[in-house]
């Protein structure tokens, strides 16, 4: 039986309402996270009353789920005037900050305000690492404080733990503390290009023996055989399915007011600076484009064995070079799963073999690109 | 009996999807779904008309139900969404 959560995804689809937006406020922030995508230079960002104009643009499209993130929300000195104005239109509103300038004064207003949740990243629990990871001395520490004073005032807290090189053997530690401080915990291994296309960042990101490693841990992962399991066989309900939420359920709206499929989709639609933002979700030829594509459009991925379980991000297939290919980075994740090479990671093994060059390692090929 | 009112709280987060309307309980996250009889009270809840007459006047003009059944589901109703705090009740006006 379906959840009320599946059901109204599956109503807010066929009604075609953006249920779930995120916004960012700022790309500014406090922080230098070594793996940050984001150019933090304001270049000319909405105004408080702008945003507002957007958000009511939002709750009459239906819209119920808003994400307020950046870059840090706090380095604007008008946060507070946003977040109530998402409020009093009755959004169901998430926070995502890193809690460096949250003290009792911020915490208390979260609350008045009946945020859902506060989501904090923390790389490890110790500083040492924390902090040359945000380039911020002190961080971990006033990151902690600021989970403390959200978590006295009752507040639902997430800490996100993005695992890549520097931290991965921290993991363990930031559950602890996750725990010790009654916050839930969270764990990604993506590492995101540059809004600009850049790939440099991604060599922050852990690959080949090591994703295989972070898999086959129940206490990362849960069930380890379920989750490492062979792929079921492709059916037509595969074939037919939605890539994914971005432009069906769910978009992006930057600082600037550009609106995109989803965070890590960098394909612009239009701008609600110039437009309507329904005239943007519903008539943009892009987010049109992106609604209309279904696993058999897919031409790599829908021959691929993995395409039923497969986290593929249409976005960062756009960033690899097209928004129908294959997502190399989830490649690399379906085969350090089950050890079962994808249609892209076999197709670039024959390209390399037909060049010569038979021994290349599958770790090795999802970086190659496919020509 | 005396009569109830009803308020909408302001601990939520609500939005109508179609013919229904979702509402999440801030307090503990729960989530509802109104379908078309919960929507006309939910949106008929303002704190100054008794349940009875928004019974009467909204819910039994519209649907197909005897003012007697359609008062003692609505009360439960209601009580249930008092709960989980998104819905306020008393027994005098709420502002």
């Amino acid at each position: 039986m379906p959840t009320l959560m599946e059901e109204m995804n599956q109503r807010a689809i066929a009604l075609g309402v953006p249920l779930g937006v995120q916004l960012d406020v700022t790309y500014r922030c406090n922080e230098r996270c070594v793996h940050c995508y984001l150019d933090h230079d304001d270049h000319g960002e909405m105004t408080a009353a702008e945003m507002c104009d957007v958000l009511r643009q939002l709750a009459d499209a239906g819209t119920f789920f808003l994400t307020l993130s950046g870059g840090e929300v706090l380095m604007r000195m008008d946060f507070f005037d946003i977040l109530e104005c998402a409020r009093s239109l009755l959004f169901c509103v998430k926070i995502k900050t890193n809690a460096f300038m949250i003290r009792e004064k911020q915490a208390d207003r979260m609350r008045e305000l009946g945020v859902d949740s506060v989501q904090v990243s923390i790389y490890s629990h110790r500083a040492e690492v924390h902090d040359a990871i945000t380039k911020l001395p002190g961080s971990l520490k006033r990151s902690v404080a600021g989970i403390r004073f959200l978590q006295s005032r009752g507040l639902k807290v997430i800490v996100a733990n993005v695992l890549m090189r520097q931290n991965l053997a921290d993991y363990a530690g930031v559950k602890a503390l996750a725990q010790e401080l009654g916050a839930q915990w969270t764990m990604d291994p993506t590492i995101t290009p540059m809004m600009d296309g850049d790939r440099s960042i991604l060599g922050l990101g852990i690959g080949g023996e090591e994703l295989k490693q972070v898999f086959r841990n129940g206490d990362l992962v849960g069930n380890v055989e379920e989750f490492c399991a062979p792929p079921r066989p492709v059916d037509d309900g595969d074939l037919d399915g939605l890539p994914c939420s971005a432009s069906h359920t769910f978009c992006y709206i930057s600082p600037y007011g550009d609106v995109f499929p989803c965070v890590q989709f960098p394909l612009p639609t239009g701008n609600v600076r110039k437009q309507k933002f329904l005239e943007i979700w519903r008539h943009s030829e892009q987010m049109n484009d992106v609604r209309s594509i279904r696993g058999r459009d897919l031409p790599v991925c829908s021959t691929c064995s993995h395409l039923g379980s497969c986290t593929r991000c249409p976005g960062l297939a756009y960033m690899e070079g097209n928004m129908r290919g294959p997502s190399s980075l989830d490649c690399e994740k379906s085969f350090a799963r089950t050890g079962i090479p994808s249609a892209n990671m076999l197709a670039k093994k024959r390209q390399q073999e037909a060049k010569g060059n038979p021994e290349v390692a599958w770790t090795q090929l999802v970086h190659i690109q496919l020509s | 009996m005396s009569p109830l009112y009803i308020a909408r709280s302001n601990e939520i987060a609500a939005r109508q999807l179609g013919d229904e309307m979702i509402v999440m309980s801030n307090r503990d996250s729960t989530l509802f779904s109104l379908d078309s009889v919960g929507l006309v009270i939910w949106q008929a809840a303002d704190g100054r008309t008794p349940l009875e007459d928004i019974v009467k006047e909204k819910v039994c003009a519209e649907f197909e139900i005897t003012p007697e059944e359609a008062l003692k589901d609505a009360e439960s109703f209601v009580r249930e969404l008092a709960g989980h705090g998104i819905m306020r009740v008393s027994d005098k006006p709420l502002e």
